[in-house]
């Protein structure tokens, strides 16, 4: 489903990303790991448009996405949740959703209509799936920082992607919220059939969920395989996982 | 919805207040009546900037720019050309959306803080050829004595198409902001980054916001000319783009009906206290500094907060514009 070849992105001479490589097959969970500073969110960056590489390919179902913007690349299938959470504030929840939704539906140049019934189903479908209904008319700017993770994905659902890019999606959140997150991604991998591309620090956690593992160091893909060749790759061992063995 | 005070149980409210404004002319002077219009037009004009400026947060610093334009189509119609009245006045909003669009195309992509530069320098660029063009604009002397139909320009009846043509004007921004075009349109304002990555072509977006809010920023023009009969060069003038600007936040800028209510209120001060002292601006930068620190979302923000627990009163940026 997506395919990178030998990206390369530097800002003002310093090399964020020098040469990173990552397949991700229809219906995987992939998981990007690396210490901090690896290059893992400015990849995701690349991917999702939001920046353009330097050097190198990106294919997505088969096609050059290079240089195309991000609300191109939202049409053809590919959604995304940041890792500083990225809301509309002071819409409700359900706003939030809706508005996605709205935008999928290419009913946004619409200017007579009310917008508060379009798509109300599909909405609350999405909200009761990531376990928001009850928070449906909260304003999400006062969620708490796990909802609001949450309602970052539940956004990205809004665009019904084929791929969701997740960066950090338990980034600064409680164990119990951890765990919840987790299981939203599983449930939406295994009920929905999506493909998930990821990104995270906790290592225990990425092995015990992920399909297949990518491991980056200074900007450069070590290795990408399932969680057993990543455990017993001797590069990942000496670079990162050194101390856990 | 953003502080939603126009909900089903306000809209009583709003028609109560209509009436109000129909049997205005049978009981006060003429000169409130009068008063009445000036408020209307720029609280149109106030309103039509809100569109872009708190329910896009776009920095259209120099939205006068399309009001004058507005106006000037509509004299320069009038006095030079035999076409028919009603040309005259349809032509205003469709050439300031125009060049709404011309200006858009140029400033669109550019961010915030440089978008509001741009915007300025663009529009002091026509403020700068209106003023100079005396053959065909009449310079800085503007145009007088434009003729207006009779039936339009008496006192009472100019009001009531002001009325007619505002409220129709508001109505239909209303829809406007409560469409999906109008929601994306706040999206937009809350975090331009993740209403890219929902598929939104913001660039597009954004233009077209300009458009319509030029659109109805020329309607105002071209009331003020049923109002007045003349057209000067001031009404494209920066100093004018200030003063509404501050209608909308004294009002309240996230609300539908503030910069109305800002226009209200700055106009009539200008006004009486303008009767007792030249120097009114004084009061209205100390006002203005006393609404910026204790009602940050206006007077009408601040009804509304009153109004409904659901607001939040914190600050919401936090989450949106922390740097990655």
């Amino acid at each position: 489903m997506l395919q990178i070849r030998s990206l390369r992105k530097s800002f003002d001479g310093f090399l964020a990303v020098k040469e990173a490589n990552l397949s991700v097959n229809p219906g995987e969970v992939v998981a990007v790991i690396g210490p901090n500073g690896a290059g893992k969110t400015t990849l995701f960056n690349l991917v999702s448009g939001q920046i353009r590489p330097d050097a190198g390919s990106i294919r997505f179902k088969g096609e050059d996405i290079c240089g195309l913007r991000p609300h191109q690349l939202c049409r053809k299938g590919m959604s995304r949740s940041f890792q500083i959470v990225k809301i509309f504030s002071r819409m409700s929840v359900f706003e939030n959703v809706q508005t996605a939704v709205i935008s999928r539906m290419k009913k946004t140049s619409n200017l007579f209509i009310p917008a508060h019934n379009i798509a109300v189903k599909e909405t609350e479908a999405i909200l009761e799936a990531m376990g928001l209904i009850d928070k449906r008319d909260s304003i999400c700017g006062l969620l708490s920082h796990g909802d609001q993770k949450v309602l970052e994905m539940a956004i990205s659902l809004g665009s019904d992607p084929q791929l969701l890019i997740l960066d950090e999606p338990t980034a600064g959140m409680s164990g119990e919220e951890t765990a919840r997150a987790i299981d939203l991604m599983k449930h939406l991998s295994r009920q929905r059939g999506l493909t998930i591309l990821f990104c995270e620090h906790d290592v225990e956690l990425v092995f015990s969920f992920a399909d297949r593992i990518m491991v980056m160091q200074q900007g450069s893909t070590i290795t990408q395989g399932t969680p057993d060749q990543v455990r017993n790759d001797p590069q990942v061992k000496k670079a990162y996982l050194g101390s856990h063995d | 919805m953003i502080s939603g005070v126009f909900g089903k149980k306000s809209l009583p409210l709003v028609v109560l207040f209509l009436v109000g404004l129909i049997f205005l002319p049978y009981a006060a002077p003429r000169f409130y009546i009068y008063l009445a219009s000036v408020i209307l037009v720029t609280g149109l004009l106030a309103t039509s900037l809100n569109l872009v400026l708190g329910y896009g947060g776009l920095y259209q610093f120099h939205h006068a720019v399309f009001y004058g334009i507005g106006a000037y189509t509509t004299a320069l119609m009038l006095t030079k050309t035999s076409l028919p009245t009603w040309v005259a006045f349809a032509s205003a909003p469709v050439a300031a959306a125009f060049f709404g669009l011309l200006i858009g195309l140029i400033c669109a992509r550019l961010s915030s803080l440089h978008f509001g530069m741009l915007q300025i320098s663009l529009g002091s660029l026509i403020w700068a050829i209106v003023y100079r063009w005396y053959d065909f604009t009449g310079g800085d002397d503007g145009i007088h004595g434009i003729p207006v139909p009779e039936a339009m320009s008496a006192t009472t009846s100019s009001y009531y198409f002001i009325l007619a043509i505002t409220t129709l004007c508001l109505l239909l921004m209303f829809i406007i902001i409560k469409s999906p075009f109008g929601r994306i349109l706040q999206a937009l304002r809350d975090n331009p980054e993740r209403c890219e990555a929902i598929g939104v072509n913001i660039t597009r977006h954004r233009i077209i916001a300009m458009v319509i809010a030029a659109l109805f920023a020329g309607a105002a023009g071209s009331l003020f000319v049923i109002l007045e009969g003349s057209v000067f060069p001031e009404l494209l003038s920066w100093t004018l783009s200030l003063e509404i600007l501050i209608m909308c936040l004294l009002g309240g800028w996230f609300t539908f009906f503030g910069p109305m209510l800002g226009a209200c209120l700055i106009i009539s001060m200008r006004t009486f206290a303008g009767n007792y002292t030249e120097y009114w601006t004084l009061i209205l930068g100390l006002m203005m500094m006393l609404t910026i620190f204790f009602l940050p979302k206006g007077v009408f923000g601040f009804i509304n907060q009153l109004f409904s627990s659901k607001a939040p009163d914190l600050p919401l940026e936090e989450s949106s514009h922390v740097a990655d």
